[in-house]
């Protein structure tokens, strides 16, 4: 994994409540075994037509979306299904920052697993970056800090041990696996 | 000083399973009692354990099923046919050969055991009152009906689990949902939970474990808390819980792998621990009278877009995304949602397809007929589930009304499987998931209790289930 510590980068706006994760990846495609290759899939029920021609209007598909690495969605983005292929199509497609003003729990913690930043904002910076489409935002991980393209700077919460995680590009099985003695203690005492 | 502080159910297995307490800079490592994991959310787990050179740490926690992309046909199951994925077939040996590896115990897909994984945990007794379990699948909420603290995980996490045995996690806050007096006839598990979530909304739960508690929880048989528990996740916490009583156990009692003679014995007098204690604070607590509550059927895209049987169709002003659902839904405000068409009828998925829910949906069909053009389909949660039911003669039922009677999987909840909703098409399903799409592209998903879907395959329309259910 990437470290990350500042993602620069327009915004592309998806004003949308309660984005399901089969919306963002549908069942259908997680026959996969990899984790590579699925932001072709990335959104395909509102992306494409059934005969897979794209449909114009949809985000992804009007030319200002190109190289947008930040997502900006309605409350409660990535609800319903634990798939982390959700998170894994965001970044195969590009993205490395989703936006909204409330995340769900497992979509999250596999987003920050994989390097995907989940930044929970409140409802007025939310509305601003939702009526100011491809604003240039900067994310700075090291200080949880959004900064608008007017300088100001709203903080955003992020577990302290992901964040670590994140910053140095290490995952979390190194640190687990570190906990061999003390989970072997609690395996004695506990059978 | 110190009386001991009274604590709630959750924050008692909580604490029974601290390998390391959280800290500002580290979460808990939480240790995991049992391990369900099945086809679609394991191959990149395996494939991290591989590039890491770990191997499992304990097996024996694990246990593997086939249940979201199987086939239901018999002649795939069985008969030889050729699963007609070829990527869902590849990820099947790809899991097969990943369980033979690593030493894992798999029901594979002939398995007289095998089936949807949080119907099989529970029937096997392997989910017990106390546990931790987690799967890479958000239903796993479902085995909270046991008093165990259960949630789904991701497929890096199933990795950690296999790894490790343990998780980090950070603790969650505690919901305590009330639910006085008792359910009405006719007014089912199914109809109390999507009542609560259009109460708290699909993300109500958000960063919370549920407790249900009161007497209407009480009443509830196993099956049923497990229908309530499971829908947690479509409330947005990954975690819901009921204190284990003596139905918990006398479900328990005799199961292949619940604890047998001396060890029962201990186990139940730690089981009786767990309820929560006597003036426990809970972060945040709501009431719900269950008196109240009619069958419930949801109209919109998510579960939180329900309402009563006898209820209209909702109106919200400058909602867009309201509208797109009405929209997707082919409806429109103001309307009734009985004798709304139906094409398709659902009777499945680990929210509803234990034996009393298929038990349920047959005597309402009883002595019926499916509609002309509707197409019943009725897949039994588990292998077990499906000989039961068979034993009683539930399956000559649903075949002399016209239904489909398949084997066990998860089917048309998720269409992984080729059991797909047309789209367009509008299907009263018992599953837990009305999202746009997810029954097939373009379906049209109507969530409602068995006995509300055996109803609507009788009439084709959406029925009140109460008018065929007479004593």
């Amino acid at each position: 994994m990437d470290a990350i510590r500042i993602i620069r980068s327009r915004t592309a706006i998806l004003p949308v409540t309660n984005v399901d994760t089969d919306q963002i990846i549908p069942a259908r495609f997680l026959t996969t075994t990899t984790r590579e290759g699925l932001g072709r899939q990335l959104f395909s029920d509102w992306r494409y037509h059934a005969d897979g021609s794209p449909k114009p209007d949809f985000l992804l598909n009007r030319p200002e979306s190109a190289g947008c690495q930040i997502l900006v969605a309605g409350r409660n983005f990535g609800c319903g299904s634990s798939r982390e292929h959700a998170p894994w199509a965001l970044l195969d497609y590009g993205f490395r920052a989703v936006i909204s003003t409330e995340i769900a729990d497992i979509f999250r913690n596999n987003s920050l697993k994989n390097g995907l930043l989940p930044v929970v904002v409140d409802e007025p910076t939310s509305a601003w970056l939702i009526e100011h489409p491809g604003a240039e935002i900067t994310l700075d991980l090291e200080r949880a800090s959004l900064i608008l393209p007017d300088g100001r700077a709203v903080t955003f919460p992020i577990e302290s041990f992901a964040r670590h995680c994140l910053l140095n590009g290490v995952d979390e099985l190194g640190f687990l696996l570190s906990q061999h003695e003390r989970i072997a203690a609690y395996e004695r005492g506990a059978t | 000083m110190s009386a001991r502080t009274p604590k709630t159910l959750f924050e008692k297995v909580w604490e029974q399973h601290l390998v390391v307490p959280e800290t500002a800079d580290t979460p808990a490592v939480l240790y995991i009692d049992l391990h369900l994991t099945h086809e679609v959310t394991t191959p990149q787990a395996f494939a991290l354990l591989r590039e890491r050179g770990a191997g499992v740490r304990r097996p024996e926690r694990t246990l593997a099923t086939m249940d979201h992309s199987t086939p239901t046909l018999t002649e795939q199951v069985f008969g030889g046919a050729p699963i007609t994925n070829a990527s869902a077939a590849e990820q099947i040996r790809i899991f097969e050969r990943n369980c033979r590896e690593f030493g894992i115990e798999l029901f594979g897909l002939r398995s007289a055991e095998r089936g949807i994984v949080h119907i099989i945990g529970p029937e096997l007794g392997l989910t017990q009152p106390g546990m931790t379990i987690v799967c890479g699948d958000s239903h796993t909420s479902t085995h909270g009906a046991f008093g165990a603290l259960a949630f789904g995980i991701g497929t890096t996490e199933v990795g950690h689990v296999l790894a490790t045995q343990c998780l980090l996690q950070r603790k969650p806050a505690t919901l305590a949902i009330n639910v006085s007096r008792q359910l009405r006839p006719g007014v089912t598990a199914k109809d109390l939970i999507l009542a609560i979530i259009g109460r708290i909304g699909v993300s109500g739960g958000t960063g919370h474990a549920i407790e249900y508690r009161g007497p209407a929880i009480r009443a509830l048989s196993m099956e049923e808390r497990m229908t309530v528990c499971n829908m947690s996740i479509e409330a947005g916490a990954r975690a819901g819980l009921i204190a284990p009583d003596e139905t918990t156990f006398a479900y328990l009692a005799d199961r292949p792998r619940a604890p047998r003679a001396a060890d029962w014995e201990r186990a139940l007098e730690r089981w009786r621990q767990l309820p929560t204690d006597d003036n426990a604070c809970f972060d945040r607590s709501i009431d719900v009278d269950a008196d109240l509550i009619e069958p419930m059927i949801t109209y919109g895209t998510n579960p939180g877009m329900v309402i009563p049987i006898s209820g209209r169709i909702p109106e919200k002003r400058n909602d867009p995304v309201f509208d797109q659902a009405l929209r997707y839904m082919g409806f429109v405000a103001g309307d009734a949602i009985v004798d709304k068409k139906v094409n398709i009828v659902f009777v499945g998925s680990c929210t509803n397809a234990r034996l009393s829910d298929l038990r349920l949906a047959a005597r309402v069909i009883d002595g019926h007929k499916v509609a002309d053009g509707v197409l019943m389909l009725v897949v039994p949660g588990s292998q077990r589930v499906k000989r039961a039911a068979e034993a009683e003669g539930l399956d000559a039922v649903f075949r002399a009304a016209g239904a489909e009677w398949r084997e066990s999987g998860c089917s048309m909840c998720i269409g992984m499987n080729g059991d797909t909703v047309p789209s367009g098409a509008y299907s009263v399903s018992t599953s837990n998931r009305n999202f746009e799409g997810r029954q097939g592209v373009g379906a049209r998903t109507l969530l409602a209790s068995p006995a509300t879907a055996a109803a609507a395959a009788i009439r084709g329309r959406v029925t009140d289930p109460r008018e065929f259910l007479h004593d």
